[in-house]
């Protein structure tokens, strides 16, 4: 990647820039458009363009699988931990109105809360398809393609 | 803490699955994912008792008040099939336990169990549910991750069989949110009790016939009814043995109820069968699907195939009981989802058995394998005469209601067929039995001389589901009853 000079430094121009937005669309998104859905996306997009630039082991280092296949559980965790949350502050499941002083106050760190989990599932959900599919053919070992192709047998039947 | 059991039945696999992810460890998920389900279990049992003493059980999902908010509501009869659907999962956990490392591999173990828990909550949220659309995304969340387990197979076909179930059931659910859609745009409603009752001003309307069409056509595909049930068979042959067991005992019995809560709750009775005259319709793909399926399965010369198309011709007496639309007819029916849930279950199970020391599935490599394997194969021959309808079985139980069910509405033929099907059961039963006692072992592939019994922990879940078949079929009480009940008030409710 030595030759792509004006890639390089225009990415590296625009990839901070691009989380930022993610940011803003994350936790803007109870006053103005966007979500945890959106914002998810564009930060995986932002991972991904760096990938693109620098490569997939550069990628790998910055954001090691591991780390990508324990938030995409902790997101979903987030959202439903919200819920029970609000089961266990004695109402009904995900009534965020009991989560905070007022109800309106509750309604907002509720939604903002759950927003948060639903960005980070996105986010790294996009990074690990990414991962999948830019490792295949590689020898992996660690994360995703748990089960290769190469490890399924023609057996007599079954 | 009662109070939350209609949404704490979905949210146990719910949050497991997750956990199952981050823990990654084999045992460990596997133990994660047996609590859950047993946790479940549990709840299903405590809403049943709670739902045949107080009624009908509702609750608000954050407290937005239906029909603006999506609603859980609990009646007889989803509680009849959440405890089916949990009890099928509950058993087959000790099974999984040793046969899922075997057939996966000690690294997709984690895999699967994430993807078992998503599809568990997937078809118990599409029973709970109160809304038309949320039942869409909880048939999203088990369809793609029943996809990811048939996928999970050994068989490099499996990959077949996935990708063929994902295209169909791709459709399924498509024709089924355009319905929804079609009912949204007519009533601007979603839920199905506020359905039910705006549907009534537009019925007369084309598009209610159309959203009906879809509606019952996408549930159709899911459910494998008899011209829509190509993906079944290779789904049920080539994924991993749990899977098939799972699948076999849930996955389309959910699709029923499913189909069952449109017609009866949403569309309501007199539209169904007086406008729409749905009933000749069902009989005729139910009455062909027995017939044909049931020839096909006497033909196929791998255990799973055979059982895979019984499944088929199975559907077709649940819909035969449905097509009568009378209380008897839909009793019948619940009985046999019931009873048959045990029955395929008890099969798959001890196909599970054979996998795991055989490796085989086909007839040919069987031959003898009863001399070897007795307890798996006496296991199969009791699973398999409940299938037929021999007395004293759970089979027997619901043909029995079904037979009598059509003569009430005086339809001799149809009890006639329901009879000369069960001779062809009785076919493809007898030739895998056959085979496994009567003949000697051909020197194949399969090294039977070596073929030991199945280990305890897979043998016993086999044979729970033999003394239930047995039991059921002694024992009518708790089955036939709860379906009666739930038949009453499903009819009584509706339009």
């Amino acid at each position: 990647m030595d030759h792509h000079f004006v890639i390089r430094v225009v990415g590296k121009l625009l990839i901070p820039l691009v989380l930022l937005f993610a940011l803003y669309v994350q936790f803007h998104g109870d006053y103005g458009p966007g979500g945890g859905f959106q914002a998810g996306v564009i930060f995986a997009a932002g991972f991904i363009l760096y990938g693109l630039i620098y490569g997939l082991d550069t990628l790998r280092r910055v954001f090691p699988p591991w780390l990508v296949r324990l938030l995409v559980a902790f997101g979903v965790l987030i959202y439903a931990g919200t819920g029970i949350a609000s089961m266990i502050l004695g109402s009904k499941y995900l009534d965020y109105s009991v989560l905070g002083p007022t109800a309106a106050k509750g309604q907002h760190y509720g939604i903002l809360i759950v927003e948060f989990g639903v960005g980070m599932t996105v986010a790294s959900a996009m990074v690990l398809i990414f991962y999948s599919f830019a490792g295949r053919g590689r020898q992996t070992g660690e994360d995703f393609g748990e089960i290769d192709s190469e490890d399924r047998r023609d057996r007599p039947d079954g | 803490m009662a109070e939350h059991f209609p949404v704490l039945i979905v949210l146990l696999p719910l949050i497991a699955a997750p956990l199952c992810v981050a823990l990654r460890h084999g045992g460990g998920t596997w133990l994660l994912a047996t609590l859950a389900t047993w946790g479940s279990f549990a709840i299903s049992i405590a809403l049943l008792a709670q739902v045949l003493e107080d009624g009908t059980i509702k609750y608000q999902l954050g407290n937005w008040v239906a029909p603006w908010g999506i609603e859980y509501v609990v009646d007889e009869l989803n509680a009849y099939i959440l405890l089916v659907v949990t009890a099928i999962a509950s058993v087959i956990m000790p099974f999984a336990a040793r046969s899922v490392p075997a057939e996966m591999g000690q690294r997709g173990v984690y895999l699967f169990y994430t993807m078992y828990l998503l599809c568990l909550s997937g078809l118990l949220g599409m029973t709970v549910t109160g809304d038309a659309f949320n039942v869409f995304v909880f048939l999203e969340i088990s369809s793609l991750s029943s996809y990811a387990l048939i996928s999970l197979g050994r068989n490099r076909k499996a990959l077949h069989a996935a990708y063929q179930y994902l295209v169909l059931g791709t459709i399924g659910a498509t024709f089924f949110l355009i319905g929804v859609g079609l009912l949204y745009l007519m009533t601007g409603t979603l839920n199905m009790a506020d359905l039910a009752a705006r549907i009534d001003k537009v019925e007369d309307s084309r598009i209610i016939y159309t959203a009906f069409g879809f509606i019952v056509l996408g549930i159709g595909l899911k459910l494998a009814v008899f011209p829509l049930h190509a993906w079944l068979p290779n789904a049920y042959t080539y994924a991993p043995s749990v899977v098939s067991i799972f699948l076999a005992g849930t996955a389309t019995k959910v699709s029923l109820y499913l189909l069952l809560r449109f017609i009866y709750s949403v569309f309501g009775h007199s539209f169904t069968f007086d406008k729409v005259v749905a009933g000749p319709l069902i009989l005729v793909l139910a009455v062909a699907a027995i017939v044909i399926c049931s020839l096909v399965a006497v033909w196929q010369r791998n255990i799973k195939r055979i059982l895979a198309f019984s499944s088929v011709a199975q559907i077709g007496y649940m819909l035969l009981g449905v097509s009568l639309g009378t209380v008897m007819g839909l009793q019948a029916t619940l009985l046999h989802i019931f009873n048959h849930a045990m029955m395929k279950a008890g099969l798959f199970l001890a196909c599970g058995c054979i996998l795991y020391r055989v490796g085989s599935m086909k007839l040919v490599d069987l031959q003898g394998v009863g001399r070897r394997m007795p307890w798996t194969m006496m296991a199969f021959t009791l699973c398999g005469l409940s299938l037929i309808g021999v007395p004293l079985t759970a089979g027997f139980i619901s043909k029995w209601y079904l037979v009598t069910a059509t003569l009430e509405r005086g339809w001799w033929a149809a009890a006639v067929l329901i009879v000369l099907a069960s001779l062809l059961a009785l076919v493809y039963v007898g030739k895998v039995v056959q085979a496994a006692f009567f003949k000697e072992p051909e020197t194949g592939v399969v090294n039977l001389a070596e073929v030991r019994e199945a280990p305890l922990s897979l043998l016993i879940p086999t044979w729970i589901l033999v003394f239930a078949n047995l039991y059921f079929g002694i024992e009518t009480d708790i089955s036939a009853d709860i379906a009666g009940q739930a038949a009453k008030q499903l009819i009584g409710a509706s339009r």
